[in-house]
């Protein structure tokens, strides 16, 4: 019998010939990512069981990136942590405020998770690498502990879904509708303890960024990991970015699979997701004129700097609409320094926008852009949970850069082919 | 353990940012978040909680975020253990992580309201609600063997006392 790419990688990593869904395995990890919320807990678990000896520096990527620069003193006290750590373990890979940005960008940036790697991360968007063709998953800090005292990890082998995309996408539709629309198929429950394989014509013409939003929100439908097959696209990508060999996994035609979707996405117009949940999704159409308070491009999900482009493609001359505010977080520096080298930054600011260093922002509620009661937001993050952002009572809506820029202009919820 | 207590009943999908919203997860300290747990669902849930009461609650509790604040601010709430239909995968695994008890009970959920009084025998994985019994999904061994070591870490000192010795040199 066949296996697929994440049954491939999770057996390799085992050191077995071949697994099946629902066997428990240990697994070796080949990275082990944590930042500022959940280094500090994990460091303190391996202080106070004497295993802070037993970690392998090389596979440990330190990001500081929920709230820097630290907004209080128990802000200040975990970068503290994480920088007290990275020195004392001689850390290579650890970013500090400014020379990062957010780790689930700045880890494909810099090469350090490659096709075929097995990955943990602090953090539940670590499913995001699996566009490269590995298997990534996110978990929690006594986890990542524990991943970094043993390098390696229990894992139950997941059953895969496979998610096909037929047909090309329409203009202002990109990757994040495409996940918005597979979440809203099969809700925030529907891939829960499973793997989310994606393929089909349209994945191969999207580019490496769009890609990683569609993995990224992998989590929204309670996936532990999601892949993609590694082709040119990726090839390219990786590139001067990855030093190191890697291996490309792949699916066997005989692969079994627990259910395969099919999409025809010809059709799809941009999507948004209506509070409270990523899977509540409508057609733009339906909610326009909606007025907002708020607008953030910007997070793991969208702040590479394709979607800056796509932002400011809509946004160029134009002023943002009176009474609201427009934040831009690129999601990484080397993604601000570009985007600086574009104009792009100069389009957002000029529409009187606000550009802050690269930094989660408004995405988890802790830091810059916390909304208050009844206020709205149109954002390009990847969750709209009632309070993420900031109040209870606060509104959310999920979409693409497109959306998210026209909607800056006007005020209220917008669809970018209108404008 | 035997636990015994009120039932406190939720729907499905019960994301981490209503059990603890993100502006508390600045520290891990059980006193800190305690007040807050719950608060994005039900503001007066750390309030209204006693010592031993119960989480009963649809599919996919925890789902989101990766907070393993999550798991400590239900256990520092005085709440006894989690009942419900399933759970997100890395809550999880948090809760098995600090020893939170946790039951994949489905037909105690549905049984379950709000102020029934439960009782919950986490050995032999029997919930019972207002006199009624039913019998929680079984854990796979290994998990059951991290529970019983309490909590992952035991489990991680002896598995290195079993194969390995301190890389300190790559350091
Ligand atoms: S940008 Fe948002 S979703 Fe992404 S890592 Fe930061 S807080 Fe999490």
């Amino acid at each position: 019998m066949g296996m697929t790419m994440t049954e491939k990688i999770i057996a390799s990593h085992a050191g077995l010939e071949e697994v099946k869904p629902g066997q428990l395995v240990n697994a070796k990890v080949d990275v082990i990512m944590a930042h500022d919320i959940t280094g500090p807990p994990a460091f303190k678990a391996l202080k106070n069981n004497g295993l802070v000896d037993y970690v392998d520096s090389k596979k440990v990527v330190l990001v500081l990136d929920h709230i820097v620069p630290p907004k209080d003193i128990d802000s200040a006290m975990n970068c503290m942590a994480v920088r007290q750590f990275a020195g004392e373990k001689n850390i290579e890979h650890f970013y500090d405020v400014g020379q990062g940005g957010i780790a689930h960008n700045v880890l494909p940036q810099e090469g350090l998770v490659a096709p075929g790697d097995l990955a943990v991360g602090g953090d539940s968007h670590t499913c995001t690498y699996g566009a490269l063709g590995c298997f990534a998953t996110g978990m929690g800090h006594t986890d990542i502990a524990a991943a970094m005292a043993l390098g390696e990890v229990w894992l139950r082998v997941p059953e895969t879904l496979k998610f096909v995309y037929n047909g090309k996408l329409g203009k202002y539709v990109t990757g994040k509708d495409l996940i918005l629309q597979t979440i809203g198929k099969i809700t925030v429950n529907g891939a829960n303890y499973k793997a989310m394989e994606f393929v089909g014509y349209a994945i191969r013409s999207l580019p490496m960024e769009q890609r990683f939003t569609m993995t990224n929100m992998v989590i929204e439908a309670s996936g532990k990991n999601g892949v993609m097959p590694v082709d040119d696209v990726t090839k390219d990508y990786v590139k001067g970015r990855v030093d190191r060999e890697y291996k490309i996994y792949k699916s066997d035609e005989d692969a079994k699979f627990e259910k395969t979707y099919e999409f025809d996405i010809d059709n799809i117009p941009p999507l948004v997701a209506k509070p409270y949940s990523p899977d509540n999704i409508a057609p733009v159409d339906e909610v326009k004129g909606v007025k907002v308070d708020q607008v953030f491009i910007g997070s793991c999900t969208n702040g590479w700097l394709g979607d800056l482009r796509q932002a400011a493609e809509i946004m160029k001359g134009e002023k943002i609409a009176k009474g609201i505010r427009l934040i831009v977080i690129p999601a990484t520096m080397a993604i601000y320094r570009q985007a600086l080298k574009e104009g792009l930054i100069d389009v957002f600011i000029d529409a009187g926008g606000v550009v802050s260093p690269s930094t989660c922002g408004p995405c988890p509620g802790l830091h810059q852009g916390v909304m208050g009661p009844g206020e709205v937001g149109l954002f390009t993050t990847n969750r709209n949970f009632r309070g993420r952002t900031g109040h209870p009572e606060a509104k959310i809506y999920l979409s693409n850069p497109y959306v998210a820029a026209a909607t800056a202009i006007t005020g209220e919820i917008t669809d970018p082919r209108e404008v | 353990m035997q636990l015994a207590g009120k039932a406190y009943k939720f729907g499905d999908n019960v994301d981490t940012d209503v059990i603890i919203p993100g502006k508390y997860l600045v520290t891990t300290d059980p006193a800190r978040l305690a007040p807050h747990c719950m608060e994005g669902i039900d503001p007066e849930f750390a309030k209204k909680v006693q010592k031993g009461d119960m989480i009963f609650a649809g599919e996919n509790f925890g789902c989101g975020s990766s907070r393993e604040h999550a798991p400590i601010a239900i256990k520092a709430s005085g709440a006894s253990c989690v009942v419900a239909k399933n759970f997100a995968r890395i809550f999880f695994r948090n809760a098995i992580n600090i020893g939170l008890p946790i039951l994949v009970c489905p037909e105690a959920v549905d049984y379950a309201k709000s102020g029934s009084s439960a009782k919950v025998d986490t050995e032999r994985g029997i919930v019972d609600v207002d006199g009624k019994s039913f019998e929680a999904d079984p854990f796979p061994e290994f998990i059951t063997s991290i529970i019983q070591k309490g909590g992952l870490m035991e489990y991680v000192k002896e598995r290195l006392k079993q194969k390995q010795v301190p890389v300190s040199s790559s350091a």
